[in-house]
């Protein structure tokens, strides 16, 4: 889709960036200590800080990803809503009131809190810095995303925008400004998001042919095959088209290209019971090898001539043969989507020699199966006879249970409040505000599928295009919300990450004890370092999902850190030489798993899923277990001798 | 760590959690057509245990903050342990 730049949108973008940059510069002058400017002195209010958690938290992935993912494939995006509030059961629970009492800075200081250990400072600072450039990646790309329709700019100028103004908060004034700005951004979030449940419910559904643009899709039929053969013309009441003698290509796939007034259009091959076709109108996008981009047949863009994608995202029929609900309740809500039926819009792709066309086509779909696991490419294994299929989601529901506890830029937000009650108490607001957004993340994510604004080709506009579909205000408060979404979550990785370096490797192999001032600007140039890697990365990254490069930071997370964290807590036993293999196995080998995994395959290198070397895509069920396996047979192999001859 | 009064609690409410979730996924890996029954209000058991698992984790935080002991108070009933 091509979106019109939004002037209000812009405007309330650039005051929301103006008044984060002004907090900073004006918090920036409490903040000159390295206590200051890593833990802001441990006087964060608990509330704030549990609020602040849920800004963390609450990323690109979580406000983007999942909406998008619940708009696209229904239920399936709630799971990633479940896991992610079920981590922090872990983080409150086994992980908040020791990591108050046990560090200072950074994650390694916990870890290394009872043995002083260089090789256990450097293995942590390895792993935080590599979890937080994991981390990093799907912000800045969330970040090119949004910018593209809210501000008319290039994908990376979005990404450069967002870069320079965190490496400005984080220089200015390090965990202090970060953490207000969390706090606001995590209450704007969760209040506009409440705000757009209730417009959602008030608004309920109605049928339609189309998105809302006022394009109806056209069916055509049915005809027996002989009547689709090339050549041959189809029409309706007013229109005519000819059948298209098309490639091979083609003829392999359910669609067929028809062609009216010099332009082809693609249709999708429906089979009806008595054996013949109706074909209900797709959408297309080709690429050709010459640079050309035509859509729907015609070249891109909003001229005489031109054409662009239309939005979709609505209702064929609604329960009692009902045209419109009017107001619906948060349970009449789901209850009624369940006897509807959706259109939704797969994708499919066409491969010719001299061009790739990506189709997006009808597929008129229960509600009941929308709002049920298992429609989502990645978890179709769970209606599989095949266990190893089912391992891919037990996989990635473990590692999101298991990774939100060891995310750095989590576990450092402990250290901001000033004892483990506050800690605790900062956890339980952190729990509850995340926990409501999720619940909401549900009713937004159906609502954008039956809103008639979805942009087929971009699902993390979901939540964005859904507000522009209720008002021009909402969608212009929501963008510069996502947006400060995606700036307050670097602003904390960065940090991690910027402490990672300078307490954790630096502080540890330099001979030359730092001093506090050293270390500050050490950090900050740090922070300009990772930042620029961030940009490079988020411009790199550009096609890269969104949600499915969060999964690489959490199965990384829960691999490398929770192991040795949760067996420092639980058992005696264990030894710095356990500690530092875990990491360094957890980490390697979930890294290494997701890069022989199929989804990598075909997501990153465009190679057959059959050539992947690993049975299925999601390494938690796996390299979490080894995580904490290496650690007790390497203890065991290492228990001081004292304790042996005792 | 878990000798303290509120490790303990802690410890009872994480099993109660991780009960609720295995429960979950189990149920969408081995039987994942009762997540279309819909047992209450028309609404479907997919929707309603995810609802449980959200509002189950805000309710044991609560019960958490609730039944804790101070901090200091805590540690000096502690009966030892690792940390």
């Amino acid at each position: 889709m091509i979106y019109e730049p939004s002037v209000m949108a812009t405007i309330v973008f650039f005051a929301f960036v103006g008044i984060t940059l002004g907090l900073s510069f004006w918090l920036g002058r409490q903040a000159k200590s390295s206590q200051g400017y890593f833990a802001a002195h441990g006087q964060i209010p608990w509330f704030v800080n549990g609020v602040a958690f849920a800004g963390d938290y609450l990323s690109a992935a979580s406000f983007l990803g999942i909406c998008g993912m619940i708009a696209f494939y229904g239920y399936d995006g709630f799971l990633y809503s479940i896991g992610y509030l079920a981590g922090w059961i872990v983080a409150l629970f086994i992980v908040a009131e020791p990591m108050k009492r046990l560090g200072k800075f950074t994650f390694a200081d916990a870890l290394n809190s009872q043995f002083d250990s260089p090789g256990i400072q450097i293995a942590a600072g390895i792993s935080t810095l590599v979890v937080s450039v994991f981390y990093l990646i799907p912000q800045m790309v969330g970040a090119g995303a949004l910018v593209t329709p809210l501000l008319g700019f290039d994908h990376w100028v979005g990404v450069v925008i967002v870069g320079a103004t965190v490496m400005l908060i984080v220089v200015t004034a390090g965990m202090v400004s970060t953490t207000w700005v969390q706090f606001l951004k995590g209450s704007l979030l969760v209040f506009f998001s409440a705000l757009m449940t209730i417009m959602l419910l008030s608004r309920g559904f109605s049928v339609d042919n189309g998105g809302q643009d006022g394009h109806d899709f056209r069916a055509l039929g049915p005809y027996s095959p002989g009547q689709l053969a090339p050549g041959e013309t189809l029409s309706n009441d007013n229109e005519q088209w000819t059948v298209v003698d098309s490639t091979k290509a083609w003829q392999e796939t359910d669609f067929v290209q028809l062609e009216q007034d010099g332009v082809v259009t693609v249709w999708h091959e429906v089979p009806t019971e008595d054996g013949q076709v109706r074909l209900t109108e797709a959408q297309s996008i080709t690429e050709t090898k010459s640079g050309e981009t035509l859509v729907n047949g015609l070249p891109k863009g909003k001229g005489e001539g031109e054409a662009v994608l239309h939005p979709t995202g609505y209702l064929s029929d609604l329960p009692g043969d009902q045209e419109e609900t009017g107001p619906v309740g948060p349970l009449g809500f789901f209850s009624t989507l369940q006897e509807s039926t959706v259109i939704r819009w797969p994708k499919a792709f066409v491969f010719e020699e001299d061009s790739k066309t990506t189709v997006y086509y009808q597929k008129p779909t229960p509600g009941s199966q929308v709002l049920r696991p298992g429609e989502y490419p990645g978890f179709q294994g769970i209606r599989s006879e095949r266990l190893i299929d089912k391992l891919n989601f037990l996989s990635l529901m473990l590692a999101l249970f298991c990774g939100t506890a060891s995310l750095p830029h989590i576990l450092i937000r402990y250290y901001t409040v000033k004892d483990e009650t506050a800690a605790r108490k900062s956890t339980i607001v952190g729990i509850s505000a995340i926990g409501f957004f999720y619940i909401l993340s549900l009713y937004i994510g159906l609502g954008a599928m039956t809103s008639g604004a979805l942009d087929v080709t971009n699902s993390n506009m979901a939540a964005p295009l859904l507000a522009r579909s209720m008002a021009e205000w909402l969608f212009a408060a929501i963008s510069a919300i996502a947006f400060t979404t995606v700036l307050g979550t670097v602003s904390g990785l960065i940090l991690a990450s910027a402490g990672a370096v300078t307490h954790d490797l630096v502080g540890r192999m330099s001979s030359h004890k730092l001093n506090d001032t050293e270390q500050v600007r050490l950090a900050k140039l740090s922070s300009i370092g990772v930042g620029v890697v961030a940009i490079i990365l988020g411009i790199v990254f550009e096609k890269m999902n969104v949600s499915y490069l969060v999964g690489w930071a959490f199965s990384v997370a829960a691999s490398a850190n929770l192991p040795s964290l949760v067996m420092l807590l639980f058992w005696k036993g264990t030894t710095k030489e356990g500690i530092i293999t875990a990491l360094l196995v957890g980490m390697t080998s979930s890294l290494g798993w997701i890069l022989l995994s199929e989804d990598t395959f075909t997501q990153v290198y465009g190679l057959s899923a059959d050539q992947a070397l690993v049975p299925f895509s999601q390494p938690g069920i796996v390299t979490i277990p080894l995580g904490f396996l290496t650690l007790i047979v390497v203890s065991l192999m290492t228990q001081p001798k004292t304790q042996e001859a005792a | 760590m878990f000798d303290s009064p509120n490790g303990r609690i802690a410890m009872i409410l994480f099993v109660v959690y991780l009960v609720l979730y295995s429960g979950f996924m189990l149920i969408n890996v081995f039987a994942p057509a009762l997540m279309d029954e819909t047992p209450l209000a028309g609404v479907n058991l997919a929707i309603w245990y995810g609802f449980l698992l959200i509002a189950a984790a805000i309710f044991l935080a609560f019960l958490y903050g609730a039944l804790c002991r101070p901090a200091s108070e805590d540690s000096d009933n502690a009966e030892g342990g690792q940390q």
